[in-house]
């Protein structure tokens, strides 16, 4: 009994360890900072300061471009992860190659890279140009953020979702098609929600991102909207407010929470096919 | 079977071997950060703001290696020097932001026996300089310039010469704005007739009424894209630092740069070296170096920027020297204020209302 209890231990030590120095003491040392003012002293204030019109207001917009984002990204991969699932074993993995490819490429770079294609003299609007079409100005609005997360996210969905996909037993959906089920019900009775634990868990790996980000919105917004993630990067870089920064994390941490919560319910006993 | 499990191994080993390799060999960059080692310079400097050229040539003289590192604004550089996690030896900041580090107690003194070539810095610079540096005890002198407006003359009707043009609802999608505090409000409050150094409350918040009046004008709020976006011709008008004007002339015939009759900021970047630097002396071999006139002209040619190297400003062309964008004449500059540390609750005003106008 005493060897497996330290075997058990042993095992998870350098985990414990990675989790206690990097998640737990930073995450407390948030906690500390989002809790007290300059002078150290206890102070709800930092945390209140989300009901100030800017700080709600940017939240209010990371909701929406994040929401935004991930259903987008949940109606396109899921089509997706479904073509996947139907092509031959040799055919699916390089196209899951290719989807993976552009991640080779470090995320700033690619971003930064459709900021030169969508400017107003941009690649895009020079081709439209040439082929005598309107312009667009996409760029420096919430749309070109959208774009950006969906661009940076997508394979956060499609990867998860086609692992659960690719899992169902042929089988299952045989049995369905005998029992008289036409396409339509075997995909809502059967693949649908037994893929619920793959969609949630893309969920969560998109909108996380996509609501804590200041990069993106940075790089393609033009410094113009301000999302959550900007206000508490500039709290703690321009305006070294670490207090502010961290009560406004703090409530972030929130929404994150909710999220996980969510997933869980969803995802009950299913937990292998969260990444 | 057996075989598959065999490469499946081979698979796992080698991604294994390549994070720790990719792992390691960033290490043995960083590990040297610790070791005390006298042979090693860290510099902390503005983005683009020197010949490369010039730290090779450093180097092969002295031996010297240099870890050289770039920050985007005053304020981003701040907590990572007041922090301390990194030392630096050298930290190139602006004049304000000099007399902040001085006032918290963040610099050493220079020991100016070991940089003779001091002597070639101009006497009025140094006198400016004063204004932050009281004592001419903690700086020394790199790059000076105004603040003004860059144009594109074949996108604007007529040569703008005050800050209105950047309210002007022609301009609308076609403004860039300086993406700091100081410089925002500063062109803001010239613009009102205020002093740039302003703390009177209803002052600033009549600045900020303007810049949010200006928001949905502006085509974005950025810092060195400023350059590349005008040489693009993204945005006909762009508020942008004197130092990078020869260069985009140079990119793009059609830009032309004016310092708004209203007056503007006339700013000084020097080098300081911070109290915690390991290696103090290097530091100043390498500000002795810098202030070599075939250095610091050398350097000019490279990054623009107007030197207070007397020495190094006769040897410049005369077309240099003469540039009014470069050096400008003592009429213009006699409208222009220097910037001062405000101290804390104004610059948390200051920091409070931007926020406001960013999220409007």
């Amino acid at each position: 009994m005493n060897k497996t209890f330290f075997k058990k231990y042993f095992i998870s030590g350098p985990y414990l360890f990675w989790m206690i120095a990097f998640t737990i003491i930073p995450i407390c040392l948030v906690i500390y900072y989002g809790l007290t003012d300059k002078s150290g002293t206890f102070t709800l204030q930092n945390i209140m300061s989300i009901t100030t019109p800017e700080h709600f207001k940017a939240l209010w917009l990371s909701l929406l471009l994040s929401l935004a984002s991930t259903v987008i990204c949940l109606l396109l991969a899921y089509p997706l992860a479904m073509i996947l699932k139907g092509l031959s074993v040799n055919k699916n993995s390089f196209i899951v190659f290719i989807f993976i490819l552009p991640m080779w490429m470090n995320f700033l770079l690619r971003t930064l890279a459709w900021q030169t294609i969508l400017e107003k003299n941009g690649v895009l609007n020079t081709l439209l140009e040439i082929l005598h079409l309107p312009s667009l100005n996409i760029i420096n609005t919430p749309y070109a953020i959208i774009f950006g997360m969906v661009y940076n996210f997508l394979p956060f969905m499609v990867l998860p979702i086609y692992n659960v996909l690719i899992k169902i037993d042929d089988n299952v959906i045989h049995a369905a098609k005998d029992l008289g089920a036409n396409s339509v019900q075997t995909f809502f009775k059967i693949i649908f929600p037994l893929s619920i634990p793959g969609v949630i868990s893309g969920i969560t790996m998109v909108f996380i991102p996509s609501l804590t980000t200041f990069v993106i919105s940075n790089l393609l917004g033009g410094g113009k909207i301000y999302l959550i993630g900007n206000i508490i990067e500039q709290e703690f870089t321009t305006a070294y407010n670490w207090h502010l920064g961290s009560g406004l994390s703090m409530v972030l941490m929130v929404f994150i929470l909710l999220n996980m919560i969510l997933t869980f319910k969803f995802d009950k006993g299913e937990g292998g096919a969260v990444l | 079977m057996k075989k598959n499990k065999c490469k499946k191994w081979a698979a796992l080993f080698s991604c294994i071997a390549l994070t720790i390799f990719s792992i390691t060999s960033c290490g043995n960059k960083d590990s040297s950060q610790d070791s005390s080692d006298s042979s090693d310079l860290y510099i902390y400097n503005w983005a683009e703001y020197i010949d490369p050229e010039v730290l090779t040539m450093f180097e092969k003289e002295t031996g010297i290696q240099v870890h050289y590192d770039e920050f985007e604004t005053n304020e981003i550089m701040y907590p990572v020097i007041e922090a301390g996690a990194i030392s630096y030896d050298l930290v190139c900041p602006s004049d304000y932001m000099i007399q902040k580090m001085i006032e918290n107690d963040l610099l050493a003194e220079i020991n100016f026996d070991n940089i003779p070539n001091f002597s070639n810095i101009d006497e009025a610079q140094l006198t400016s300089a004063k204004e932050f540096d009281s004592e001419n005890k903690y700086s020394v002198p790199y790059c000076w310039g105004t603040v003004g407006i860059l144009y594109n003359t074949t996108m604007v009707e007529e040569a703008p010469d005050s800050w209105a043009v950047l309210w002007d609802e022609k301009y609308k999608d076609n403004i860039l704005m300086q993406d700091s505090v100081r410089d925002a409000f500063g062109i803001t409050l010239k613009y009102l007739g205020y002093s740039l150094n302003s703390v009177t409350e209803s002052q600033l918040q009549e600045a900020k009424e303007l810049l949010i009046e200006q928001r949905p004008l502006v085509q974005g709020y950025v810092v060195d894209q400023v350059r590349d976006k005008m040489i693009g011709n993204e945005a006909a008008i762009g508020v942008i630092y004197s130092g990078e004007v020869l260069y985009c002339q140079q990119e793009n015939d059609d830009l032309a740069y004016v310092i708004p009759k209203e007056g503007s900021n006339v700013w000084l970047d020097c080098w300081v070296i911070p109290k915690n630097a390991q290696n103090k002396e290097n530091a100043e071999a390498f500000l002795n170096f810098l202030c070599k006139p075939e250095i610091a002209v050398k350097n000019f040619e490279y990054i623009t920027y107007a030197t207070p190297n007397k020495a190094a400003k006769e040897l410049l062309a005369e077309e240099y020297q003469t540039n009014p964008a470069v050096f400008p004449p003592e009429s213009i500059l006699s409208k222009c204020e220097t910037f001062h540390y405000l101290g804390q609750e104004a610059e948390e005003l200051y920091n409070s209302l931007w926020k406001e106008v960013r999220s409007k």
